[in-house]
């Protein structure tokens, strides 16, 4: 469904007289396929090129070099950038700087109306993505009263109201509180589970990585490591020497491991460690 | 300080002027503005501010709120007032040292003081019960025949509903830089003026960075939601007039009318010099 293929993305700066005085190498030949209802995770400390990634996927930025395919739509090709935009909607980090209106409803009709859906259609779309992120009730307050956890979710009904089949969402817990970031992240994999809807999610929190179906990690630009959560987080060493933590739970499993207690690798929850050294087998293993 | 502003505040309840038509509310609020310079009596004043009396009653919204949006305006008040107190000429009232405040100054005065706050309280009523897109689509509604001149209508409306929008975002953000540089000593309440005004250059500049990167997120935002101007956009909330709007385009008429009646009254006498007489 998503396609990436070698992207290269160079950023220049410019100075005063206008002439390339740097390049900076954001995306350096990446190779990424998302298929259709996966939960994807893009994990990597400031600066790796996983914003500069996730805004290609919405044709919000276009390749240097190599091709970004969404539905098997070139996302340099202008004549589907609304198309592709509409397939593919994005949430970003900030809450307050995505929601246009003063009133919810409105705001998550904004989407609906600039692809010239008629009234009636809107006023559907906007209904059934409210009741799908559970902000209904809240249809008529103003996105100023609410939490962060609640602006996010109105955002991401914002998104839902286009019938997109993948929704990207870089770093939209960064700026909100635990509960709030428990909220967005349980209404994205609800998405995910009851719509089908595929899901890349960019983020720094490892706690939300764990329910993916596959991991990548990215480093310089690039693709460093890849692979489900428990293969990608059993690597503690190359994770550590790419300055990323890995699940607390994880990181004691292993600890124990290296004191020569037997358990297996590629432990993720507290439950599954628990089990371990009871000398039981997890079951999920 | 900053929060005192209701300007583009929308006050959210359900009530009659709510629910009228956004264009009828900006046309009132036009013919309002236009109502209190062509009043100039005392009793035509009386009038059209118990007409405002009776909208601010139907709107439902709690009279403090109007009130609060004219704090911000009581340093023009009060500097207008003495402009015009001290420098009309006319018979003289009161001499303070070389100043002398005349009776006609006065009445200017009072007459200014009070067209200003009716004017900001009227246009407050209207942003207090008109959420911004609405005014947006009423604007723009009654702009498009100068789409055919090539004016960007659409486009100048959608930066000032979201000029509205961002105006509590970025008093908030004041605030809040505000505390900052106090936490590190900065002095807002110093007295003199050239410390304030000096005191104003590192709360602006963080100010105008942030707002210059939220301009960007938004940009990108609208983008990414398929926001590509007006063309082919359809409305979510199509402005369509019902009876209660054609009642108040009436109702506006005659207030109209009874504002030019008051007006060809009035004789002479101008407001309020009648009634210090």
């Amino acid at each position: 469904m998503i396609s990436i293929r070698k992207l290269i993305h160079d950023y220049f700066r410019q100075d005063e007289d206008g002439n390339v005085s740097e390049k900076i190498r954001a995306v350096d030949g990446v190779d990424i396929e998302v298929n259709a209802g996966e939960f994807i995770v893009i994990l990597g400390h400031n600066g790796c090129g996983k914003s500069t990634l996730a805004k290609h996927i919405n044709a919000l930025l276009f390749p240097t070099e190599g091709e970004v395919w969404v539905e098997g739509m070139n996302t340099t090709n202008e004549d589907q950038i609304w198309d592709i935009r509409q397939r593919a909607g994005m949430i970003f980090q900030n809450p307050d700087n995505q929601i246009i209106a003063q009133v919810v409803e409105e705001d998550v009709g904004f989407g609906p109306e600039n692809i010239g859906l008629p009234t009636d259609k809107i006023w559907q779309r906007v209904e059934e993505s409210l009741k799908t992120v559970g902000m209904y009730e809240y249809r008529k307050k103003s996105p100023n009263r609410l939490s962060g956890g609640q602006k996010q979710r109105v955002c991401i009904a914002g998104v839902m109201a286009m019938h997109p089949k993948c929704i990207i969402m870089d770093e939209p817990t960064a700026m909100l509180d635990p509960s709030g970031r428990r909220e967005v992240i349980e209404a994205a994999r609800d998405l995910n589970k009851t719509e089908g809807i595929t899901i890349i999610l960019i983020t720094h929190y490892m706690e939300e990585a764990i329910q993916a179906d596959r991991i990548f990690v990215m480093d310089q630009g690039k693709v460093a490591m890849q692979g489900t959560p428990r293969e990608i987080f059993s690597r503690v060493e190359e994770m550590q020497a790419l300055h990323l933590d890995v699940p607390q739970v994880t990181l004691l499993a292993h600890s124990l491991r290296k004191q020569g207690i037997r358990i297996p690798k590629g432990i993720l929850t507290r439950e599954e460690l628990a089990d371990a050294l009871l000398g039981r087998r997890p079951a999920a293993l | 300080m900053f929060k005192s502003i209701t300007l583009g505040q929308y006050y959210q309840t359900d009530s009659v002027l709510h629910r009228l038509d956004p264009r009828v509310k900006l046309t009132a609020t036009l013919v309002y503005i236009i109502c209190l310079f062509v009043v100039n009596s005392f009793p035509g004043y009386l009038f059209a501010g118990l007409f405002l009396v009776c909208m601010i009653r139907l709107s439902h919204v709690p009279f403090g709120y109007m009130v609060r949006g004219m704090k911000a305006i009581v340093f023009l008040l009060v500097l207008t007032m003495t402009f015009n107190m001290f420098l009309t000429p006319g018979e003289p009232l009161l001499r303070i040292w070389k100043l002398t405040m005349t009776k006609e100054g006065l009445s200017t005065a009072i007459m200014m003081a009070v067209r200003l706050s009716f004017l900001v309280i009227g246009s407050s009523l209207m942003t207090l019960t008109t959420t911004p897109n609405q005014l947006t689509d009423a604007m723009e509604a009654m702009m498009s025949p100068f789409k055919k001149i090539h004016m960007p209508v659409h486009e100048i409306a959608m930066m000032m509903s979201i000029a509205l929008r961002f105006i509590p975002i970025l008093m908030e953000e004041t605030d809040k830089i505000m505390k900052a540089q106090m936490a590190r000593g900065a002095d807002f309440d110093s007295k003199n003026l050239m410390k304030k005004i000096q005191s104003m250059i590192p709360l602006l500049v963080p100010l105008f960075v942030s707002a210059f990167r939220r301009a960007n997120d938004l940009a990108m935002a609208m983008e990414a939601r398929c926001y590509h101007g007006g063309e082919g956009r359809t409305k979510m909330k199509p402005l369509v007039y019902q009876g209660r709007d054609w009642a108040a385009y009436l109702i506006l008429l005659a207030f109209f009318a009874g504002c030019i009646a008051f007006r060809a009254t009035s004789h002479m006498v101008p407001f309020p010099l009648g009634a210090i007489n």
